[in-house]
């Protein structure tokens, strides 16, 4: 696994950069499965019931029903003139993801894996979230189908993100504060798994990110494709080629691997994943676990983490809830490494800035979570020919966050 | 012949089966786990575990959660955890040493490394939470040559297939998890593990430990005689933990643990 042991059995890299993972999970020297043994049967059954499901019609129907007729979809490719006319170079599309239901893309998986649940009998559903926009949505899909939902949030997110916790008690479903660690999401992440090694029987865990063990980073990255085939097919009618540049931000990097998965043999297409810098990649403050952090086994999956000398994992920081974990999917570790897609650091700050930028220029509260991607479009759009294109994914609406801002900007609300 | 194995051989001999207490690294101190530790074979342990700090322990409890905290906050590094066991070695060379923990402090020290320097030390074997039998493959050659036992754990709701799979190499012994659930909280009945237990040992010759819920010198007579050991873990740091003056160990620590170890092996004894 380190440079000096064995990398587990893999299959030589086949030609299309989108075949991944191998059978046993892993992408190149990242992925596979490091649960308890109890957790095992779980995962395995999982992987049966997602391979039984796409191999069956009637859920690619059923799941495109459920994308159009209650999600929202598709969502539109919004050609942002005021921005691009401020910035003075790149045309700025936004993919207006925020305007699914409940407000981010996290429904698009939430609704693929609450089908898939469904097909396995499972009656009760647990997971973690971070700013809530997870758990929103699994409350909200709960709340469709009749399950009983349980969500970790740590104690400290369930503070600065209350409107959500609201929104899920609303939907039916019971918020777990979790104070264990820093109360954040690598917390809340644990406590799921702990819910659901106690609780094996019933109970689905269902995961809001790119990570954990194999399946989920592949299925979680199936359902949020949807995004980029969607900005392919959109982009192609707008301006009759492929965009130069796509740029999504990056927590577990859910948003940004369902937007760049369909791009990823287009090589010239360049990818740009902005991680949450905190105070400054260098400040031992971030969420940039690419920039900041180093490979290690944590959640199911073998990966870039921020951890000290010892192995001990760190503590992220971000001003967005959503993007303060310490760890990424693993695909995105790979693709790191091999080099097709770049990943960036963006500051709280330069992420208030932007935020507030787009509000004024677009009309759009962006995420912050969003916020940090327009951020490093706010610094290479001018850079760029007024000819070249950039697609950003504006993964979510920032009224979650109006709190958060109010508190930065000096306003009591 | 190993330390696990002739440690086993010579409990058969003796018509009994073994306690294996646990103790969290540096819980509250080094000196306090340091001194626990000398004190287990005297107070009846016949294998020991020693669990490696970590700050995501997602398969334990609160009372493992909070142990981990305090051993980290104490300095626990994965070297500081060996020097510990090599401290305990000048003084005992046959009580066989288990580390339990998670896989990326391992991970970071490196697979070679970490095996050369455990066995080195006079660790016997290593159980690791979060690696299952499939992905142990960057560990085994090393831990292999340098003589040192992957426990494979194994849990209620793994079916006999996947039993013969994970029990297929498993060496020194294997961890039977008695409950599907975290450390420290739920119990199996002794029915429950008359009903499972036989099922893991059709499938191998090496001895199972029962752990995961086990706190009663009446819980752990019952593992020990359905299986061929018994683990105890956060019933021993429960009463370490009620010992504790802001969070400081004090003269009641040591004594206070040794004497429920006594009584849990008194019962395993009878």
């Amino acid at each position: 696994m380190s440079a000096s042991t064995t990398t587990p059995v893999q299959v030589p890299l086949p030609n299309s950069l989108r075949s991944g993972p191998d059978g046993r999970g892993w992408f190149g020297e990242f992925g596979g499965r490091f649960v308890a043994e109890t957790l095992m049967p779980l995962i395995l059954e999982l992987e049966e019931a997602y391979r039984a499901a796409q191999a069956d019609p009637s859920f690619r129907e059923e799941l495109e029903f459920y994308y159009r007729d209650y999600v929202g979809r598709p969502s539109p490719l919004w050609f942002a003139r005021r921005l691009t006319e401020t910035l003075g170079g790149a045309k700025i599309y936004l993919k207006r993801e925020e305007l699914n239901h409940t407000g981010s893309h996290k429904l698009n998986n939430v609704m693929g894996q609450i089908l898939v649940a469904r097909r396995m009998g499972k009656t009760r559903i647990v997971a973690e979230t971070g700013a809530g926009q997870h758990g929103v949505a699994t409350a909200t899909v709960c709340a469709l189908f009749g399950l009983k939902c349980t969500v970790y949030m740590g104690a400290t997110d369930v503070e600065r993100q209350k409107p959500n916790v609201f929104r899920m008690n609303l939907l039916g479903a019971e918020v777990k504060p979790v104070t264990a660690g820093a109360g954040t999401l690598k917390d809340a992440m644990n406590e799921a798994m702990r819910d659901w090694v106690a609780n094996v029987e019933d109970t689905y865990f269902l995961v809001g990110t790119v990570a954990g063990p194999h399946p989920y980073p592949e299925m979680v990255r199936d359902f949020q494709s949807i995004i980029g085939t969607e900005t392919r097919e959109q982009i192609m009618e707008a301006e009759g080629r492929l965009p130069d540049a796509i740029v999504a931000a990056i927590g577990g990097g859910s948003n940004a691997m369902g937007i760049f998965h369909p791009f990823l043999d287009d090589v010239d297409v360049k990818l740009i994943g902005a991680e949450a810098a905190g105070f400054g990649l260098d400040s031992g403050k971030t969420a940039a676990s690419v920039s900041r952090g180093r490979p290690g086994v944590l959640h199911g999956n073998r990966t870039y983490l921020l951890q000290d000398a010892d192995g001990q994992i760190d503590e992220a920081h971000s001003i967005s809830a959503g993007l303060d974990y310490p760890g990424i999917g693993p695909e995105h570790s790979w693709l790191n490494d091999i080099g097709r897609v770049e990943y960036v650091g963006v500051t709280d700050q330069e992420a208030l800035d932007a935020f507030q930028l787009c509000s004024r220029q677009e009309g759009i509260l962006p995420a912050l979570e969003s916020a940090h991607a327009l951020a490093h479009i706010v610094k290479i759009a001018p850079t760029m020919g007024k000819d070249q294109i950039i697609v950003m994914n504006l993964s979510g609406r920032g009224d979650k966050d109006i709190f958060t801002v109010a508190k930065h900007v000096g306003v009591e609300l | 012949m190993s330390r696990i194995q002739a440690r086993f051989d010579a409990l058969k001999a003796e018509g009994r089966g073994a306690l294996i207490p646990y103790l969290q690294a540096y819980d509250p101190d080094l000196e306090t786990s340091l001194a626990l530790l000398k004190a287990m074979p005297e107070a009846g342990a016949d294998l020991i575990e020693i669990g490696l700090p970590f700050s995501d322990p997602s398969a334990d409890g609160p009372t493992i959660q909070l142990a981990a905290q305090r051993g980290l906050k104490a300095g626990s590094t994965v070297s500081g955890v060996l020097n510990m066991v090599r401290r305990f070695r000048e003084g005992d060379a046959a009580t066989p040493i288990v580390l339990m923990g998670y896989l990326n402090p391992i991970h970071t020290y490196g697979a070679e490394a970490f095996c050369r320097d455990a066995a080195d030390a006079g660790v016997d074997g290593i159980i690791l939470v979060d690696m299952p039998t499939e992905e142990a493959v960057w560990l085994r050659p090393h831990a292999e040559a340098h003589g040192l036992d992957i426990i494979a754990l194994v849990a209620p709701n793994t079916s006999h297939e996947r039993l013969v799979h994970v029990l297929r190499e498993a060496r020194g012994f294997v961890y039977y998890v008695s409950i599907t659930g975290i450390t420290g909280t739920a119990s199996a009945s002794s029915e429950q593990l008359a009903a499972a237990v036989p099922k893991v040992k059709a499938v191998t010759d090496v001895p199972v430990a029962v752990g995961f819920g086990i706190s009663t010198p009446e819980q752990a007579r019952a593992a020990a005689q359905i299986g061929d050991a018994a683990v105890v873990a956060s019933a021993l740091i429960k009463t370490l933990a009620g010992t504790l003056v802001d969070g400081r160990a004090t003269e009641h620590t040591v004594p206070a643990v040794t004497q429920q170890i006594k009584a849990l092996a008194e019962a395993v004894r009878s």
